[in-house]
């Protein structure tokens, strides 16, 4: 019974995931890709950080090593899987989710706090809030501009798909909150199942009270169910 | 087997924003340059062995959809000229 937090080479919040999903007594352990996945996993991470160097394009190289056919199995058998920020770019480099991160319509690596809207609040990342909720979580990063074809976008949006979208502190999602350039404002978007989530924020990084702000509890707590 | 040398061209789609090119467009101009718009590719050339220039076509543009392009936001060119 654990999470598999999966370390690539050039992984950076592995260890963070680890201690806010420890907190959440939610069993955790970091997992080296070439070991692949324990045969325990009760859920999947692909965390944030910058695998091989986002040579190619971030994430590009992690989705195609061995161990995603691995996370591909457990996510098709309803195992939770969440990427996070580099994780996220995975996530769809590897078609577990639909679209593309890719450079900041400011050309510029950005870390600042954002505001997200709850959009969906009927899946296992965010029934603990409510939708339509604000919350608040940090973005690090250079290629978070979400792109997808208006037709496919048209679909995700019909189907409730977008897990969460950029906005003001009144849930506006306007271009000014908009960090990256995304479409829509997407921040976050499911895979084919509700278990299968990708999101450029943070969340592990506003999960420890002494940090100040645990809003990404929420999502996390998804591990502990 | 021929050798050949498979050059691949990526470039994002047509209407996918370019923030690198438009900012490489922009030091251009600082420089002086007059430009009316400017497009980036990634080029890759792939020396291989093949039975035909067809054939060796055909595996670069496997290459190109599983791993050198992202289908969601590129376009690609494949070209095979014997090395």
């Amino acid at each position: 019974m654990t999470v598999a937090v999966v370390q690539f080479g050039g992984s950076n919040c592995d260890r963070d995931t680890v201690q806010a999903l420890a907190h959440l007594d939610i069993d955790a352990e970091l997992v080296w890709h070439e070991d692949g996945l324990p045969a325990d996993t009760t859920g999947v991470v692909l965390p944030g950080g910058f695998s091989y160097g986002d040579y190619l394009r971030a994430g590009a190289m992690a989705a195609r090593s061995p161990i995603m056919g691995e996370v591909r199995d457990a996510a098709d058998s309803g195992t939770p899987v969440l990427g996070i920020c580099n994780g996220a770019q995975i996530g769809c480099e590897s078609s577990l989710t639909p679209g593309a991160f890719t450079t900041n319509e400011s050309a510029r690596f950005q870390c600042e706090r954002v505001n997200l809207r709850v959009e969906n609040a009927d899946t296992p990342w965010t029934e603990g809030f409510d939708e339509g909720e604000v919350v608040e979580f940090p973005i690090a990063h250079g290629e978070g501009r979400y792109e997808i074809d208006d037709g496919r976008l048209d679909e995700l949006e019909a189907d409730d798909r977008v897990l969460f979208r950029y906005c003001d502190e009144d849930g506006e999602a306007t271009p000014e909150a908009n960090p990256n350039g995304s479409k829509h404002s997407v921040a976050g978007v499911l895979g084919d199942r509700d278990s299968v989530a990708v999101l450029m924020p943070h969340p592990e990084r506003v999960s420890l009270p002494d940090i100040g702000h645990t809003d990404g509890q929420g999502v996390l707590r998804a591990f502990g169910e | 087997m021929t050798p050949y040398t498979a050059t691949v061209e990526v470039r994002l789609k047509h209407g996918v924003l370019d923030p690198e090119a438009e900012t490489t467009g922009r030091a251009l101009e600082r420089l002086g340059f007059e430009l009316e718009d400017l497009r980036a590719a990634d080029l890759f050339e792939v020396d291989l062995d093949a039975e035909s220039a067809e054939d060796a076509a055909e595996r670069a543009g496997e290459m190109a959809e599983r791993l050198l392009a992202n289908p969601t936001i590129h376009d690609y060119e494949v070209t095979v000229e014997e090395r």
